[in-house]
């Protein structure tokens, strides 16, 4: 299976640890080529996490991820819904999907 | 395979409500939420028709969404209220300037007046001088303490019934937590109610205290309300920012523990034999404290002497900090050294003696009574009685006169009183951990000596409102 194209946003200040992008379209390769060592084909936002850590992450990734997720208190949404309603970790990306991250974690 | 809204509405779902675990769309989201708020402000009846109410606006997502629903719900509702913006300048170069760009589009956007104070006019001492003197440390006990009194001089200024802030479930559970983790007993008994202030201060209150940060987050997104979102340049709270993460981690496997907590919170009783501080006026800023001197006003003396830890820890320390000084300015007791700095103190509100005053002068407290007739007039304002009657600090600084103690005499109890102040009747240790903590207990509300906004948020990165 070829690579899949998604558009990343970060806001609420999680954009400050990528850069402070806060919207990049990104080309994911085949997953095969990625991990190989898992034996999937189908990207999934587990695999997606992993991608982002070793390719834009730039600074202290322990304040966007914790464990295999993201950090509790970061919201995922997946084509501006709450991923909670989709399987989290688990929900398969398609190709064009807009996923999300919003800090919580700054003060108001 | 779209999951739908759970009342039915028909329409496709786009989060789930971490309160009650439901699914809704955005139309049944946004009723939902300010429905809510709606009601905790009417069960709670934090406003009367007709009043005036300051929403504490630091640009950050809870003040910007506060100010957006408390606009909505007033035309909805009709609750007649004249509502305004007041914020806070703490003077932090690369993050408050930019924060309160964000206040000033709030200001545009919901038409309503805006008040900002800064420290520098207040105190004479901008957050980034501060810092400079102190150091990373404590930082934020000066922040905190300074931008409590400063709201309150604020909503005297715009002479307003209450001070509404943006304070969420998350940060009221995390408050909770804190002053478990503390032993802070008197700021638990506290820190859950939802308007707060006795006589003499202008009540706080917070529409959004049962309303999810994470709610408070998705609302502003979808109804794409600009705020500020960059943590304050200044030092990290290690202590609070482990409270917060662990609490995100358990809100994470079970979402109602931030209602739970509340809810522990606002039920458990504290023993009838622990008495605590008592409410006064500072005998020299005429605002609220608990003890005879306000902390701000410790704090700032301590800055204006060249001691900026005076008053941050145990008031044994303080004493210890004032014998040092007097020793080096050459003054033999301590009574001599305080009444060398009330001399000085009294200076503040009178411009013509400030330069009669050699050391005085040096300090920043001159410049500042020249340059700022705003806080002369602060001071002056409630016993020259030209205050408009809304500021209750006319009946205290009658009390006041009524009291035949000097100031040095008040100010020497203060600090030579630490061993005798002990109002407890437990067990020994817990008296002295009171008793250490009566210097931080100084203001009645939240927990001023940390940041209550950005600070401590952000793993330990982490001042808001």
């Amino acid at each position: 299976m070829s690579g899949l194209t998604v558009t990343l946003q970060f806001s609420g200040g999680a954009e400050l640890l990528f850069d402070k992008v806060k919207k990049r379209e990104v080309e994911l390769p085949a997953l095969e080529k990625f991990l190989p060592q898992i034996n999937k084909t189908d990207w999934s936002l587990r695999e997606l996490l992993v991608w982002i850590k070793d390719n834009l992450l730039r600074e202290r990734p322990e304040l966007f991820l914790q464990g295999d997720s993201v950090r509790p208190g970061i919201l995922v949404l997946i084509n501006d819904s709450d991923w909670e309603l989709y399987g989290e970790l688990d929900y398969k990306i398609h190709n064009g999907d807009t996923i999300m991250f919003i800090s919580t974690l700054h003060g108001g | 395979m779209p999951v739908l809204c759970r009342t039915g509405c028909g329409k496709k779902a786009v989060l789930k409500r971490p309160k009650t675990g439901d699914a809704l769309c955005k139309e049944c989201f946004y009723h939902a939420f300010e429905a809510e708020i709606h009601y905790t402000i009417t069960k709670g009846r934090l406003f009367n028709n007709g009043d005036s109410v300051a929403i504490a606006a630091s640009g950050g997502k809870d003040s910007t969404v506060l100010a957006h629903v408390m606009k909505t719900l007033n035309q909805r509702y009709k609750y007649g209220l004249n509502l305004m913006l007041l914020s806070i300048d703490e003077g932090i170069t690369g993050y408050r300037d930019d924060s309160l760009e964000t206040v000033k589009q709030n200001r545009d956007d919901y038409e309503m007046p805006l008040k900002i104070l800064s420290y520098k006019d207040l105190y004479g001492w901008t957050m980034d001088e501060i810092v400079a003197q102190i150091g990373r440390k404590n930082n934020c006990t000066f922040c905190g303490v300074f931008r409590r009194q400063a709201l309150d001089r604020g909503a005297a200024m715009l002479n307003v019934k209450c001070i509404a802030t943006g304070h969420n479930a998350d940060d009221i559970a995390e408050t909770v937590l804190m002053n478990v983790l503390r032993g802070d007993i008197a700021r638990l008994k506290r820190c859950t109610s939802i308007s707060t202030g006795s006589e003499g201060t202008i009540p706080r209150v917070k529409p959004l205290k049962y309303t999810y940060e994470k709610e408070i987050v998705m609302y502003a997104h979808y109804k794409k309300l600009v705020y500020f979102s960059t943590e304050c340049v200044f030092a990290p709270n290690a202590y609070r920012g482990h409270a917060r993460a662990l609490l995100k981690d358990m809100e994470k496997i079970r979402p109602s523990c931030i209602m739970d907590i509340i809810y522990s919170g606002e039920t458990m009783a504290v023993k009838e034999d622990i008495t605590l501080p008592t409410q006064r006026i500072c005998i020299r800023c005429k605002f609220v404290s608990s003890q005879e001197v306000c902390k701000a006003c410790v704090l700032l003396e301590g800055l204006n002497k060249g001691l900026p830890r005076l008053g941050i820890g145990k008031s044994s320390k303080a004493k210890k900090m004032l014998e040092e000084y007097n020793a080096k300015q050459g003054h033999t007791t301590i009574k001599e050294t305080m009444q060398y700095l009330d001399n000085n103190y009294t200076n503040i509100g009178n411009i013509e003696n400030c330069l009669s005053n050699d050391k005085l002068c040096k300090s920043r407290v001159c410049k500042v009574s020249k340059n700022n007739t705003q806080l002369i007039n602060i001071s002056g304002k409630c016993n020259n009685g030209h205050c408009s009657g809304q500021c209750k600090n006319n009946q205290f600084s009658k009390d006041k006169e009524n009291k035949s103690n000097t100031k040095i005499n008040i100010l020497l109890e203060q600090y030579e009183l630490s061993e005798t102040s002990n109002n407890v009747t437990v067990g020994p240790s817990h008296a002295n951990i009171l008793n250490a903590t009566d210097l931080d207990n100084l203001y009645p509300d939240q927990d001023e000596d940390s940041c209550s906004g950005t600070c401590g948020k952000m793993g330990s990165m982490q001042i808001g409102f």
